[in-house]
């Protein structure tokens, strides 16, 4: 296994809206990537957006601005 | 074969839609089901073709296109979700059973029906829609376009008779997806029900319901999500909630060449082609003696739709003849739209129903016509 390392994690509602975020992070250059949800936040499957640390303010502000709905995003280590 | 049921399916699509289910097959996993790359793809393909059914009806929200197999699914999905017993619901004779036997099946439940009838030509006086609208009224369920006729009903108007009266209206968009401009926000649209397989010219077994935000339909099918696995419950986001089990990943990436297919001609471009040529093959057969065609064409706008009957033939025999001696394929019978036939006095031997679509030719129309008049001579 990969050595764990501090990552924010972000959750989404619904997979399509997992969907419309990673679209939204790519056409945007907003950095990170779907992973599948760690334990650590559910165990009960789905997609999230892994990405650094720093990048929180600049993710959580840019999905806000554009009305995306997350459920929950915090650091955690993956 | 010249192939003149395209009410039914489109027989003929584009290359490109055989081409992306090919890809599809080797290289999509499960949308929603993991994040490797195989399961990523089907996920972005089918929130991709989300957005553009999204775009091409006018519907708020992506996450608001459901996927289902068919129409038939989608309706039966929006009318059991959304009626309940003791609600009173409008519908019209113009509509194919994927509507009716819902609805009956719901007000054999104790839900109040009310039909709005049809004339000789098919059609329906929005006064009477009107006024058996009263507060209570639940939903009107109505068709765009009869299977049968191809007269187009007016739906901005009965959205907004709908609207004021605080009614939802359920639109079947079967015959029109594709084919007509369709803006479920400007026509006052809660739910849309489409199929993929005939004016969107993708694969059978695509299909779904664009919903409005706001309305809850209540989920009849539940099972896998791929979320929130532990929960007892169905998710109530949209579309997991109505999106139980896994999703025809395979068809919906056809179902996204052909949304490409049509953004790329246009569908000013399809509709002013299959109306040209809906309208020869009708301007010409409604000339014969012994040709009996059906539906109101003074309409600006309608499916490209004709049925007709040729002197008292059954048009079960006439399209058998069709199809054996002229190579051409027609639906005869009843067309599971049995209030219709009753409105046009057809119940005893149905209609032949030629359907046309955009890679039908002159050429085939023609041939059709030439065929109708040898078999009205006799």
């Amino acid at each position: 296994m990969r050595e764990k390392k501090p990552a924010l994690i972000i959750t989404f509602p619904s997979t399509a809206a997992a969907m419309e975020a990673e679209s939204f992070c790519l056409e945007q250059g907003l950095p990170g990537r779907i992973i599948p949800v760690p334990r650590e936040i559910t165990a009960g499957c789905g997609l999230a957006w892994r990405a650094p640390p720093e990048a929180e303010a600049v993710l959580k502000g840019a999905l806000g601005a554009a009305g995306l709905a997350w459920s929950d995003a915090r650091v955690l280590e993956v | 074969m010249i192939y003149l049921d395209n009410a039914a399916t489109t027989l003929h699509k584009p290359p490109q839609v055989m081409d992306a289910v090919v890809r599809a097959m080797t290289a999509m996993g499960n949308a929603a089901r993991g994040a490797h790359g195989g399961a990523l793809e089907a996920a972005r393909t089918v929130y991709n073709t989300r957005v553009k059914l999204a775009r091409l009806f006018g519907c708020p929200r992506p996450d608001h296109v459901i996927f289902t197999a068919n129409s038939t699914e989608a309706l039966n999905i929006a009318i059991s979700g959304l009626i309940r017993p003791g609600d009173h619901v409008i519908t019209t004779d113009c509509e194919h059973n994927s509507v009716l036997r819902p609805l009956y099946r719901l007000e054999e439940g104790g839900a109040a029906l009310d039909v709005v009838p049809a004339d000789q030509l098919g059609r329906v006086a929005y006064e009477d829609l009107e006024a058996l609208l009263r507060p209570g009224t639940r939903a009107v369920v109505c068709t765009h376009a009869s299977n049968l006729t191809g007269n187009v009903l007016d739906i901005a108007r009965i959205g907004e008779m709908a609207r004021r009266r605080g009614a939802l209206l359920i639109v079947d968009a079967s015959q029109t997806a594709g084919a007509l401009p369709i803006d479920m926000e400007a026509m006052g649209i809660d739910v849309l029900c489409f199929t993929g397989h005939k004016g969107l010219m993708g694969p059978q077994g695509t299909g779904g319901l664009c919903v409005r935000p706001g309305v809850e339909i209540e989920p009849w099918k539940v099972g896998g999500s791929g979320v929130h696995s532990y929960d007892r419950r169905q998710p109530r986001e949209y579309p997991t909630r109505l999106e139980a089990g896994t999703l025809n990943g395979h068809g919906i990436a056809g179902l996204s060449a052909a949304l490409d297919f049509l953004q790329e001609v246009g569908l000013e471009a399809i509709e002013a082609k299959e109306r040209a040529l809906m309208d020869r093959f009708y301007q010409a057969v409604s000339a014969m003696d012994g040709v009996t065609v059906y539906g109101d064409f003074s309409q600006a706008r309608r499916s490209a739709i004709v049925s007709l009957n040729i002197r008292d033939y059954d048009s079960a025999a006439v399209s058998d003849e069709l199809s054996e001696t002229y190579g051409i394929a027609t639906r005869p019978g009843a067309h599971c739209a049995p209030r219709m036939h009753q409105a046009l006095g057809t119940t005893d031997r149905g209609a032949v129903r030629f359907s046309f679509s955009w890679f039908n030719t002159q050429e085939e129309v023609d041939e059709a016509i030439r065929a109708v008049g040898q078999l009205a001579e006799g």
